[in-house]
């Protein structure tokens, strides 16, 4: 497990991070989100020693994060960046033996990810002779040839068309399940909700909020009901502890005031069955952006 | 979803890497770094350049300058002696118009009767400032050779070695302009950021300096290898006997002076984050080049500025080797004088870590040194 503990960083007088502190577990894929200037990058740069904290630790599985415990991490930074005119089998080789490969692994490895991401054929091509978003793949590549035992991905599927996307979550997805904590962060949300286990939202330098995608959505989701009946549903303006969210003839988004009994929901159920047929009664599971909206 | 994570990845297939030491990713860097100058052009039309320019200088002038050697001779029996010779020989009535011509450099040497009986052939060589070989040669045994004036080293050859040595010297002073540029190469595609998440930034610059200093090394070697054999076509062979004792000297100088150099080229590149803008912060680095280099050339008459020079460590690497090559100065002082560069090596590898470290990861124009010592953290 990745823990951050209580990490600050100032440039100049101006302080990005203050105190941040939250983990990566195991297995588990962590989305990390928040807006531009956010400290996102910062905190990144940080956990990879790329820029020293002010304060506060970063640890490894309980130890402090050297140099070479940084070693067997696996990074992708938000600018990306390789040799130009290296070609990339040979580029993505080298990456793997300045994190440690022996060279017949790194080959190994090398070969056996640009046949995952399909880049086998362009295996002796200089990079500079590749789209950006086969560039991109390579970059992919180049933060995971070594095995890492940790993922750090900036903003990973920014610039990928929808089918480099799902290689990509393909192989990530792969890395997480043999257990490598995986963070990575991303400005689309949509994805990060289909994607991450758990889930960290930074605001302003600070956490806004942290912990598994489902009990965010139960602490910051207000619990919503959608109502659909035969005739119009305005009678539930008159409802005891209902706050009319949406309402459209037969079809009414709601919640229930924070007074309202456990029951509620079903008092309102009882009430819509005994003015006609109820078509639809369900929860509403809010998205991440109205998590985020409701953190930040 | 699983709450209990599978186990953590502890054995990528041929067990755990060990890591990479200090050594070795600075090998790694130091090779790639290798490999990529040998796949470019420039570097081999680089030093396909400077073998054609030594082959030039050692050849060409014996096609096109001087021709024949001109000779005064006084007497009949020195008239006699150089029959036969390909040298152009001018009849003149005395030893004093002679040495008048001689002086005036209008002949090569005058050739006169030996009066004193020490000369087996009964003449002797009078020339200007070095014994005249070929004249020697015409006369098949050598007679004494009286020099008007002496000096240790002929001046002529003393001027080529020095321009030879302060060519070379530049050459190798301003290939670490590759280190500044393939700084700034890993600054712009920000290939640096996983460079310094991955290794120390020490392993990064002192394998940057290893490289370029090997590409240097490997110049030299061809260099050396080529000197000899142009020298040799040149007819120059008694300049390349001179020049062998002097080149032990120059080599240590000229790799010690490499290393100072490169740290400070890497600085420069590192202070930039575009290669347009890296000329503006190479100026500095390029005075500390041509400095010497004029200094030497302009001074190597005069040896006070010349011993000064192979004092002051960005000029030691060029001044010491032609003192010593001129015989002006004793092993111990050329050794004092590596010390001194050696020592300065360390001191300036060490800010220029601190520097390197502080600009590294700036980007956005140019950053200024004070910033990038402050911001080494």
């Amino acid at each position: 497990m990745l823990q951050v503990k209580s990490v600050s960083r100032s440039f100049g007088d101006h302080r990005v991070l203050q105190d941040i502190s939250f983990d990566v577990r195991p297995g588990r894929m962590t989305g990390f989100v928040g807006a531009n200037g956010s400290g996102k990058t910062t905190t990144m740069r940080i956990i990879l020693g790329v820029l020293a904290a002010h304060g506060g630790a970063v640890t490894w599985r309980d130890t402090p994060v050297t140099q070479p415990v940084r070693q067997r991490f696996g990074y992708m930074p938000e600018e990306r960046g390789l040799y130009p005119k290296m070609k990339i089998a040979e580029q993505i080789t080298w990456f793997a033996r300045l994190h440690g490969l022996d060279q017949a692994t790194a080959r190994r490895n090398t070969d056996r990810l640009l046949a995952q991401l399909d880049l086998t054929e362009r295996a002796n091509e200089a990079l500079e002779n590749l789209s950006l978003g086969n560039q991109q793949r390579v970059q992919i590549a180049a933060a995971l040839v070594h095995e890492p035992e940790m993922l750090i991905l900036d903003e990973p599927f920014s610039g990928l068309d929808p089918i480099a996307v799902e290689v990509v979550l393909a192989v990530l997805r792969e890395h997480a399940a043999a257990g490598v904590p995986v963070l990575f962060s991303s400005h689309q949300l949509e994805l990060v909700e289909r994607l991450c286990d758990d889930l960290v939202i930074l605001s302003g330098g600070n956490i806004a909020a942290a912990g598994g995608r489902d009990e965010l959505r139960g602490r910051f989701g207000t619990e919503r009901f959608e109502l659909v009946v035969d005739t119009d549903a305005g009678w539930l303006r008159d409802q005891p502890d209902v706050r009319i969210v949406d309402i459209d003839g037969p079809r009414a988004v709601f919640e229930l005031s924070s007074t309202a009994g456990p029951q509620a929901d079903q008092e309102v159920l009882r009430a819509a069955m005994q003015r006609g047929q109820v078509r639809t009664f369900a929860p509403v599971i809010p998205s991440l952006s109205e998590i985020f909206k409701e953190a930040v | 979803m699983t709450t209990t994570a599978a186990p953590a990845r502890q054995a990528p297939e041929t067990g755990q890497p060990k890591g990479t030491s200090f050594a070795s990713a600075t090998w790694l860097v130091a090779e790639r770094e290798v490999k990529s100058f040998l796949r470019t052009k420039g570097f081999w039309i680089g030093i396909g350049v400077i073998v054609a320019a030594l082959f030039a200088l050692s050849i060409l002038p014996g096609l096109f300058g001087g021709g024949q050697t001109s000779i005064a001779a006084v007497g009949t029996d020195a008239s006699r002696t150089l029959q036969g010779s390909d040298l152009e020989v001018r009849q003149v009535a005395d030893r004093q118009e002679a040495e008048q011509l001689v002086r005036a450099e209008q002949v090569d040497a005058a050739v006169l009767p030996d009066l004193t009986g020490q000369s087996a052939t009964g003449v002797r060589v009078l020339a200007l400032s070095s014994p005249p070989t070929d004249v020697i040669a015409a006369l098949n045994t050598a007679p004494p050779v009286d020099l008007l004036e002496t000096s240790e080293v002929d001046g002529a050859q003393s001027t080529i070695v020095v321009m030879a040595f302060s060519v070379v010297f530049m050459m190798f002073a301003m290939g670490g302009i590759a280190i500044a540029q393939s700084t700034v190469t890993e600054k712009q595609t920000r290939i640096v950021e996983i460079l310094v998440a991955t290794i120390p930034v020490r392993a990064l610059l002192a394998g940057k300096i290893l490289g370029q200093f090997l590409l240097t090394l490997g110049q030299l070697v061809i260099v050396a290898v080529a000197a000899p054999i142009a020298l040799q076509l040149g007819g120059h062979t008694d300049l390349l006997r001179l020049i062998a004792p002097a080149l032990g000297w120059f080599i240590p100088f000229l790799l010690v002076a490499f290393v100072l150099l490169a740290s400070l080229w890497a600085v420069a590149g590192s202070l930039v984050s575009r290669q347009e803008d890296l000329g503006s912060s190479m100026s500095l680095v390029m005075i500390l080049v041509l400095g010497p280099y004029f200094g030497v050339t302009f001074f190597s008459e005069n040896e006070t500025v010349l011993t000064v020079l192979s004092y002051v460590p960005f000029s030691a690497g060029l001044a010491m080797p032609v003192r010593m090559f001129n015989e002006q100065a004793q092993v111990w002082e050329a050794l004092l004088s590596l010390g001194i560069l050696a020592a300065s090596v360390v001191l300036v590898a060490a800010l220029a870590t601190r520097l390197y470290s502080g600009s590294l990861l700036q980007t956005g124009g140019k950053v200024a040194l004070s910033k990038a010592w402050r911001r080494a953290d």
